[in-house]
């Protein structure tokens, strides 16, 4: 888990990542298709930028969301295991 | 353009006031996520399934500029997110630069969808540099001889193996795209071996839908059971073994006259798809002006209208319009009854279920091709391309079929 922890994520040059005036969400956008994101997938993408690590990602939402329990550490684990091995959002650098 | 369908999720409905007692009330009106803008009809190639109109030498209007920006503004207030350049061939159009800067500026995800005939190096630096997210290249077969025969053009192989190569090399995502029917089906295995030489970041095998041209070229295209179960079982083979090895992604798209059920065409009329044609004809689907309805145009109506209120667009939604066997089954909120145009183009009623459901007192429309599929010469007449000639006698002959009805 230290290992993933230190890993610097990035939005998979396939999709991209936007917030979605008319639909009030954010999505990813990818060749004739698209995938509408949750409030959680949404605020976490917000800060994969290609330089923050995971650890850093999860001080940032920490702050952002300061009313967040314990959960949090182990849903952005979670969602970033799931977004890079299965679904392809996320690249590691 | 042979355009598929896309991979958008489900929209989510809530449900409006109960209308009848009999059916499910109309669902909320969804988004037009999808904005198809087919620019122009006009195109170097003559694909035998082409899904333009039949008639497309007759309407050779094309919106300006200036209208298909605001087409494109109006839409994006709306919710499209996502905007396919379709046609014919969208390349033919002097100001698709500038369209594709003007889309990307709004937000869209911009979709070119190409035949790549004459789509030169620097022009495809400059749709990069206007914004465009991505190409989609059909092919009309794996080698130079097939794809001239489906193509109709010399040259066209070639060309788009070129195009290919530099869409990867400007680093654009790129799909591959080929029709598949009954002359090429059995050269699966080279045409994914030719998208995976590519690079293709995603494969779209789609067996061809009949309407249109399609339709007039049914027997040289429905492919017959054993091809359509072997080619399945040959990407199947091909997608274990690139699985480790690559991202490419092979989409096999199965000939829905194998099926029992219709598919929920569109995800529902006019809940998700907004296709503009060539002079601002506003369609639910791209086949729709098949249909005995009207439609409303761009020209002179706003898309905010058209798509929530124009007579066209409420024309099938909900369940209000449907026959038996649709009205009492209890699969309609999944396929909505299936493919409006499907209905109307074999059984002549556009009201009627989709015959390619085993409900339907029409199946045997489908059943009949498919046992004509199993013939080794299915087709008695020749095959009819998609060029002006063709476009120009077949309405006559269509006309004068009504004339004497
Ligand atoms: S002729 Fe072929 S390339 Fe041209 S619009 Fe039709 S399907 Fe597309
Ligand atoms: S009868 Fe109509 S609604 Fe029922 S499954 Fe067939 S096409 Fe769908």
């Amino acid at each position: 888990m230290d290992s993933l922890m230190q890993q610097t994520p990035a939005i998979n040059r396939l999709f991209r990542f936007q917030w979605e005036p008319a639909s009030h969400c954010h999505v990813l956008l990818y060749p004739e298709g698209m995938v509408r994101l949750n409030e959680s997938a949404g605020a976490i993408l917000t800060h994969v930028d290609g330089n923050r690590t995971i650890a850093q990602i999860i001080d940032q939402l920490k702050a952002d969301f300061p009313e967040a329990g314990d959960d949090l550490v182990q849903d952005v684990i979670d969602f970033f295991t799931e977004a890079h091995h299965e679904l392809h959002w996320i690249d590691f650098a | 353009m042979n355009c598929t369908g896309s991979i958008l999720p489900d929209v989510p409905n809530s449900a409006s006031e109960q209308q009848h007692a009999d059916v499910p009330p109309t669902p909320e009106t969804g988004q037009p996520l999808w904005l198809l803008a087919e620019l122009t009809y006009r195109c170097p190639l003559q694909c035998p399934y082409c899904s333009n109109p039949l008639d497309f030498e007759q309407r050779k209007q094309e919106l300006t500029t200036e209208q298909w920006i605001s087409v494109f503004e109006q839409a994006r207030r709306l919710g499209a997110a996502q905007l396919g350049f379709s046609g014919g061939e969208p390349l033919l159009r002097d100001d698709l630069e500038e369209l594709i800067r003007a889309a990307r500026d709004l937000g869209y995800y911009t979709n070119l969808i190409t035949s790549g005939m004459g789509l030169t190096y620097e022009r495809m630096q400059a749709f990069k540099e206007a914004g465009l997210d991505h190409i989609q290249v059909s092919f009309q077969a794996s080698n130079a001889e097939m794809n001239n025969y489906l193509s109709g053009n010399q040259r066209s192989f070639d060309e788009k193996l070129e195009v290919a190569r530099t869409v990867k090399a400007l680093g654009y995502p790129m799909v591959f795209n080929c029709v598949i029917h009954r002359e090429n089906i059995d050269q699966i295995d080279k045409i994914i071996e030719l998208s995976i030489e590519l690079e293709s970041d995603y494969v779209e095998l789609a067996t061809s839908q009949y309407y249109g041209w399609a339709l007039k070229n049914r027997d040289h295209l429905l492919p017959s059971k054993a091809q359509l179960v072997a080619a399945e079982a040959t990407t199947n083979r091909y997608r274990e073994q690139i699985k480790d090895t690559h991202r490419t992604k092979l989409i096999f798209v199965v000939p829905d006259y194998y099926e029992e059920r219709p598919k929920g065409c569109m995800n529902g009329w006019g809940n998700l798809f907004l296709t503009i044609t060539p002079d601002g004809t506003a369609l639910p689907c791209h086949s729709a002006r098949e249909l005995p309805i009207e439609f409303p145009n761009v020209a002179d109506t706003p898309v905010e209208e058209i798509w929530y209120r124009s007579k066209g667009f409420n024309h099938y939604r909900g369940y209000e319009w449907m026959k038996e066997p649709c009205r009492s089954c209890d699969e309609k909120e999944q396929d909505f009854g299936g493919c409006r145009c499907q209905a109307f183009a074999l059984t002549g009623d556009a009201d009627n279920a989709d015959p390619v459901c085993s409900k339907s007192p029409h199946r045997h429309l489908i059943t009949d091709a498919q046992a004509n599929a199993d013939k080794a010469q299915p087709a008695s007449e020749p095959l009819i391309y998609r060029n002006r000639k063709n476009s120009a006698q077949l309405i006559s002959v269509q006309q004068i079929e009504e004339e004497s009805v």
